[in-house]
């Protein structure tokens, strides 16, 4: 009770601060800029990309907080794609157009990042993507905050093959059945042929969005790993996770027989799941909540404050962070200091801004906007499942390392460009 | 708890040992070094034999290990000790770093302590200890022959046996390999297949051969159990589109009204598990919360479906269009409202303790509980609904309505009124099947669009206006779907069963069972 009336306090001091802020400042300019928000809030995504929304709120509070960027206050516009494809290319036309936002902050599929592109592409705008994904992109209106195959995907399974992960041999790759985990599972494949595993080693299986029977394919994985030490490596994205690693738990398949490492499952998804079976499978990030840092246990204690000033379903009473928030957060940042540097929200002179930009990122660690590719520099941390839903890291990469968003592993990559087209084009 | 017991147990069974303090140089390594020195020094824990061994085992494996400098504490909630002297420390320093244990490492402690459980006077504890045992390195072949000696229970023994000879068959002389290799014939662990291939591909041939038949002898069992498997699977899904399809054969099957909006009285049934779950939530009741639930989605999906009927559907009697576009428009209000209500996120419903994990029936086949209760509760639904449809007078009257409308009205049967009960019980069921769904899926808004698609096809595949139709079609459809699943893939068995659906359908349009004689249609 008394800290909810302390809360309430410090709320109200706040707004009446910043009422006596903007009401001073508002003589001088009355500037705002608006940014996009463009996270499915609703159907099979919802239970990973809401709350990046809530983080994209949260670093706008903050900065407008501190006086905005340049002057103008941020004006967050929040638009509802509702993991329907389509829907996300024409909200961002929406944003682009209509509201005529300085950026958006949006996508965890690759399938829907996939479907906006074109447009912002078309209208020159400026997207922020804050999820790992399977590269074999760059575009010159994109920075993606997330990992690459070689931030996450492949640090992961060499830490599987070590003598500390397991030593596996045989490989079961799982996934929804859509462009992000196909091109990293080929992406692995050819990895994993280039370590000399055998095809008969490796077995892909897909499952459609929002698939919830995991019987069989549990019960495949447990036939599969009597052939030798097994590893998951699991691409399943969105809600499915949760009947996935309740069918693992209930039919009793132990990490330590055969680990499962997942790329798109973090605190968020594991809650409410029931962890006591799960612990010691994996998940690979660039961030984890139980990462010790001061970055980091201000970045906590800002989120669990916010959370339960603004009501937030179950972060109020158990805030979690996850990666693509941290991203989320990065990237919001990095924006900001790109315009500061450049003076101005032109989409081009942001771009240029942003190459060499550097944040303190919660992971503890200095995130580096590389100069050229559009992608973090990172490091990679794998964590093992804890019976209370977080993860205990237990092998990290020395520094960041740079993105390589065309793939090695895939033919022909050698031959592309480590930066967006149209700029390469400008200096030929 | 056990640990009294397993003190005892350790006592007797390194008597032979002399007792002394843990090394420091072992409990050195296990916090400070790297993977290999903790392995090591794991070993070197165990070959000590003192119980403080096993406890600082048990700490490090379960992450309470920590150290503070050089030294080295088990830190419980608020209570440290200090690992080598075993005092107490207070207060707790505030520089302490965990000692991360991983799968590599839990896996050996746990083989570790198994090894020291060999020892126990429980029977079940034994039991436990052998098959933990099962996948342990070689180290441990000592303490497993010894364990023999003793050892005076037959399964015990078969387990330890095995065990042995998965050990003796890596290395060894050549006849005590093929020995090893014979017995494992009769092992039914699946890890013994990997032992095997590995075998297989051995430079002697006589290794190879023998190992190859003894491969074939374990396939064979563990074939049995991927069967078994594969049909519970069947099964399962089965009862869970039986549940979804009951409602509907009513609703749709019996009185005739093409309702869409029948997934969205599912979700309800979902969501009120929830809000009952609730209700119950840090009460000490909380595992029994489904027996509250259960009859609260009943009748909270009954009375939503008693006033659509009342409000919207029974002016479309007759008109199956219009039905057809009031229900859908039904539907998307339904989930729109809940939305509105719980959010656009999927709420958390969580199993009750007595519905997680699973009953071991063969090695290879785990049988989980929530789909075992899943299937009987499919199974108790339908003997209710059978009973209510052809004991009672309600069922009479419903049956009679719809068979003969005009001539149950000159009886004397309030037909409008059936109507109303009808529509009602049709959507309790539905109700009860978003109850069970809840214990294996998702609870979003959108749960009940996943399944309307299902439900019509069960029903029409079975047969509309047959009860005992929509039972087979559910487990039809329930075993093609997890069949094709195994051999295609999820995504290619959900297009392969829609694709034979069409077919059959085309072929006979009646679908399973076609009720014969005086039609209703008339």
């Amino acid at each position: 009770m008394k800290r909810r009336a302390v809360v309430k306090m410090l709320a109200i001091a706040a707004s009446v601060a910043a009422i006596g802020g903007t009401s001073f400042s508002a003589l001088a300019q009355q500037k705002t800029v608006k940014v996009g928000i463009l996270h499915s809030l609703s159907g099979t995504m919802a239970i990973s990309e809401t709350v990046l929304k809530d983080t994209v709120l949260m670093a706008i509070d903050e900065i407008n907080a501190k006086g905005g960027v340049m002057g103008a206050k941020i004006e967050p516009v929040v638009v509802d794609p509702a993991s329907n494809w389509p829907l996300f290319a024409e909200k961002a036309r929406q944003l682009i157009t209509q509201d005529k936002v300085a950026v958006v902050f949006g996508c965890w599929t690759s399938v829907s990042r996939k479907s906006v592109l074109p447009v912002f592409e078309e209208l020159n705008g400026l997207l922020f993507y804050p999820v790992q994904y399977e590269g074999e992109e760059i575009s010159k209106n994109v920075f993606y905050t997330g990992a690459a195959p070689n931030q996450q995907a492949i640090p992961a399974v060499e830490y599987l093959m070590s003598k500390d992960g397991g030593g596996a041999k045989r490989w079961f790759l799982l996934g929804t059945d859509y462009v992000y985990p196909r091109t990293t599972n080929k992406i692995l494949r050819a990895f994993l042929k280039s370590k000399g595993v055998a095809e008969k080693d490796i077995e892909e299986v897909y499952t459609p969005f929002g698939h919830s029977d995991y019987q069989t394919i549990v019960a495949n994985i447990k036939k599969f790993s009597a052939g030798g030490k097994t590893a998951v490596v699991s691409t399943i994205n969105g809600d499915s996770n949760v009947p996935f690693y309740k069918e693992l738990g209930n039919q009793g398949l132990k990490a330590t027989d055969v680990p499962v490492v997942a790329f798109s499952v973090g605190e968020e998804e594991l809650r409410g799941v029931d962890t006591k079976p799960l612990v010691g499978h994996l998940a690979a990030w660039n961030y984890f909540m139980s990462i010790k840092a001061p970055a980091n246990d201000e970045f906590t204690k800002k989120w669990g404050a916010y959370a339960k000033a603004k009501n937030i379903p179950g972060h109020k009473d158990k805030p979690l962070t996850n990666d693509p928030m941290e991203a989320t957060y990065i990237g919001i940042y990095m924006w900001k200091q790109a315009v500061e540097k450049a003076k101005s929200f032109d989409v081009d002179k942001v771009s240029v801004a942003m190459g060499g930009q550097t944040f303190t990122a919660p992971s503890g660690i200095t995130s580096t906007m590389d100069a050229k590719n559009h992608h973090l520099h990172k490091a990679v941390f794998i964590g093992e499942v804890k019976a209370d839903g977080q993860f205990n890291v237990v092998w990290k990469t020395k520094g960041p390392i740079k993105a390589q968003p065309w793939s090695p592993f895939i033919p022909g990559n050698d031959k592309k460009k480590d930066e967006p087209a149209l700029m390469a084009d400008k200096k030929a | 708890m056990g640990s009294g017991r397993l003190k005892a147990a350790l006592a007797a069974f390194f008597l032979s040992f002399q007792a002394h303090a843990l090394d420091p140089a072992a409990v050195e390594k296990l916090a400070f070094g790297d993977g290999d020195d903790k392995i090591e020094a794991i070993g070197a824990l165990v070959a000590e034999g003192d119980p403080k061994a096993a406890e600082l085992l048990k700490a490090f494996a379960e992450g309470e290990l920590q150290t503070s400098g050089k030294r080295v504490l088990i830190v419980k909630g608020k209570d440290a000790l200090d690992a080598l002297t075993g005092a107490k420390v207070a207060p707790l320093p505030s520089d302490r770093e965990d000692v991360v244990a991983n799968n590599r490492l839990r896996g050996a402690v746990a083989s570790a302590l198994g090894a020291f459980k060999l020892a126990s006077e429980d029977r079940n504890e034994r039991l436990a200890a052998v098959r933990a045992l099962a996948d342990a390195n070689a180290a441990m072949l000592p303490l497993i022959r010894k364990a023999l000696e003793t050892e005076a229970d037959a399964e015990i023994r078969g387990l330890l046996e095995l065990t042995a000879a998965g050990m003796e068959l890596k290395d060894g002389p050549k006849e005590a390999r093929l020995a090893a290799i014979r017995k494992l014939a009769a092992s039914e662990n699946p890890s013994t297949k990997t032992l095997l291939l590995e075998a297989a591909s051995d430079q002697d041939e006589d290794i190879r051969r023998e190992a190859q038949q003894s491969l074939r002898a374990v396939e064979g069992r563990l074939e049995l159990g991927e069967w078994l498997g594969l049909a519970f699977a069947g099964v399962s899904l089965g009862s869970i589109l039986l549940l979804a399809a009951l409602g509907l054969a009513i609703t749709y099957g019996l009185m005739g009204v093409i309702n869409m909006a029948h997934g969205e009285l599912i979700m309800i049934g979902a969501y009120t598990t929830y809000v009952v779950q609730g209700f119950f939530r840090g009460s000490a009741f909380f595992d029994w919360y489904l027996v509250a639930a259960v009859p609260a989605a009943f009748m909270i999906s009954a009375l939503v479906g008693m006033a659509l009927e009342r409000s919207v559907i029974r002016w479309l009697y007759g008109r199956p269009l219009e039905t057809l576009l009031a229900t859908w428009g039904i539907s998307l209000v339904l989930i729109q409202a809940v939305r509105t209500i719980f959010g656009a996120q999927n709420v958390q419903v969580e199993n009750p303790a007595f519905m997680s994990g699973g009953i071991q029936v063969l090695s290879n086949l785990v049988l989980p509980w929530n789909r075992i209760v899943i299937i009987a509760f499919a199974l108790s639904v339908l003997i209710g609904m059978w009973a209510l449809l052809a004991k009672t007078r309600l069922g009479l009257y419903i049956r009679g309505v719809t068979q003969n409308r005009a001539m149950a009205d000159c009886v004397g049967v309030p037909t409008a009124r059936v109507d109303t009960w009808a529509f009602g019980l049709g959507s309790g069921i539905a109700g009860l099947a978003g109850c069970a769904l809840s214990q294996v899926g998702n609870v979003g808004p959108d749960l009940g669009q996943g399944y309307i698609v299902d439900s019509f096809l069960v029903v029409v595949f079975g047969g509309v206006g047959q009860l005992a139709g929509t039972v087979y079609a559910a487990l039809v459809l329930g075993f093609a779907n997890k069949l094709l699943e195994s051999w295609s893939g999820a995504v290619l068995a959900k297009i392969a069963v829609l694709v034979f659906i069409i077919f059959f359908i085309q072929r006979r349009p009646q679908g399973l069972f076609a009720l014969k004689g005086r039609a209703v249609e008339a």
